[in-house]
């Protein structure tokens, strides 16, 4: 599945100063849809070079960490529970730091 | 199986209406109300708190010369845009100006100030830049040449936060506002009563104390959105005895700066500095003013900076 993933106030540092990332995601045998439960744990182990603290706490992102769906709130869509489709954009931006 | 197949994959159930105008999809949860609701309708609702806020409070008065304390983040950004607007649908009848704080760290401030002339571009308010070498005839990175990486902040915390007011004066402003975020506020709320002094002013203290804050009210967040919110309410709500002996506020014979000693922090500072003595202030001051309590305690975060991503630069509000 094609994703767009974009990293942005200070989140790109953890992945080489890159902000934004074209992926392909596949997904695990015997799954048929992909969740952000799941793109989480691929991100943790293919994009973040260091601190994966500062990005996850336990199985989600760390608190502070706001999630946009293609423009939305992944709040909206059930959180880790949402469902991707392809050419999906998901943005990650840290607030826990200056304003 | 094959029946799904043909019919391609089914779509998730996307955004429902937004819950105030019921025209547009809901594009954020807010935290306050919990309510789902489009981009446009938040920006209303948003908008139209503040302009409450501001009428019921009197904070202004037609004529009068504002201020903004904008450093290029967010959170100033946020109060420029909203407050011209607000200023211009309402008829405040504000001067409105931008106010800068240069502190003179080789490449800190560049993107900042950059964004700052955008704002000043784009909300057409004129800008106004004041510096360290100006206001107290040393930049931070010759600040941090003469004492070294320990206890900077210290200097650059203190120095701040007289540089916007000095600043306003410079402009001729009644008034100087500043843009924080609940999150800012709420942390400050609890570190307050984490060290007891809320009878005192300021709010130095070591960033590390300040991201256990930080950490723990974003994880209350998380179980109850509105947590935040109500940090800052019964901030708020604090009552301070009367017993408590609170500072006095009187003005620095040095410079005039509001202060509750002889001289105000920033010149006991600078005279140390300029005698070559840059300690002086630096920990239990004793120096000018006699044994006091509210000096830094002990900055003493590595230097070796991770990133800002961690906490904020120096232990004060950014504004």
């Amino acid at each position: 599945m094609k994703l767009t993933l974009e990293f942005g106030g200070g989140l790109e540092l953890l992945c080489q100063s890159i902000k934004i990332h074209e992926v392909d995601v596949g997904l695990k045998d015997g799954e048929v849809k992909l969740m952000m439960r799941d793109l989480l744990t691929w991100i943790r182990t293919n994009l973040i070079k260091e601190r994966p603290e500062m990005f996850m706490k336990e199985d989600s992102v760390r608190p502070g960490v706001l999630v946009l769906i293609n423009d939305c709130d992944w709040e909206i869509y059930g959180n880790l529970e949402a469902t991707l489709e392809d050419k999906d954009v998901i943005v990650f931006i840290s607030t826990l730091h200056g304003g | 199986m094959e029946e799904r197949e043909s019919e391609g994959r089914a779509r998730r159930a996307g955004p429902r209406q937004c819950s105030v105008c019921n025209l547009r999809k809901a594009s954020i949860k807010r935290p306050k109300t919990l309510q789902q609701i489009c981009r446009e309708c938040f920006y209303s609702v948003f908008e139209e708190e503040i302009h409450r806020a501001i009428v019921d409070n009197n904070l202004f008065k037609p004529g009068e010369r504002v201020a903004i304390g904008a450093s290029g983040g967010k959170d100033s950004t946020v109060l420029a845009y909203v407050l011209s607007e607000l200023n211009r649908r309402h008829n405040y009848g504000l001067d409105l100006f931008l106010l800068s704080v240069d502190e003179g760290i080789t490449g800190y401030r560049d993107d900042s100030l950059e964004t700052v002339k955008r704002n000043e571009i784009q909300y057409g308010l004129p800008l106004k830049i004041v510096s360290y070498k100006d206001l107290y005839g040393w930049t931070m990175d010759e600040i941090v040449k003469a004492i070294g990486l320990k206890n900077n902040c210290t200097f650059c915390g203190v120095f701040r936060r007289q540089a916007l007011d000095r600043g306003a004066a410079l402009l001729r402003a009644e008034k100087l506002v500043t843009g924080h975020n609940a999150d800012d506020i709420a942390e400050t709320v609890l570190l307050n009563i984490l060290r007891g002094d809320i009878a005192r002013h300021g709010i130095y203290s070591p960033n590390a104390y300040r991201g256990f804050a930080r950490e723990f009210i974003k994880d209350l967040e998380r179980i109850r959105p509105r947590a935040i919110l109500d940090i800052i309410r019964s901030g708020e709500n604090f009552r301070i005895s009367t017993l408590t002996k609170m500072p006095e506020q009187g003005t620095c014979e040095r410079c005039g700066y509001i202060s509750s000693q002889k001289w105000c922090k920033a010149c006991v500072l600078l005279d140390g500095l300029n005698r070559g003595l840059p300690k002086l202030g630096i920990g239990r001051a004793r120096a000018v003013n006699g044994p006091k309590k509210d000096v830094v305690r002990g900055l003493t975060r590595p230097e070796t900076q991770r990133s800002s991503l961690e906490s904020k630069h120096c232990g004060s509000l950014d504004f």
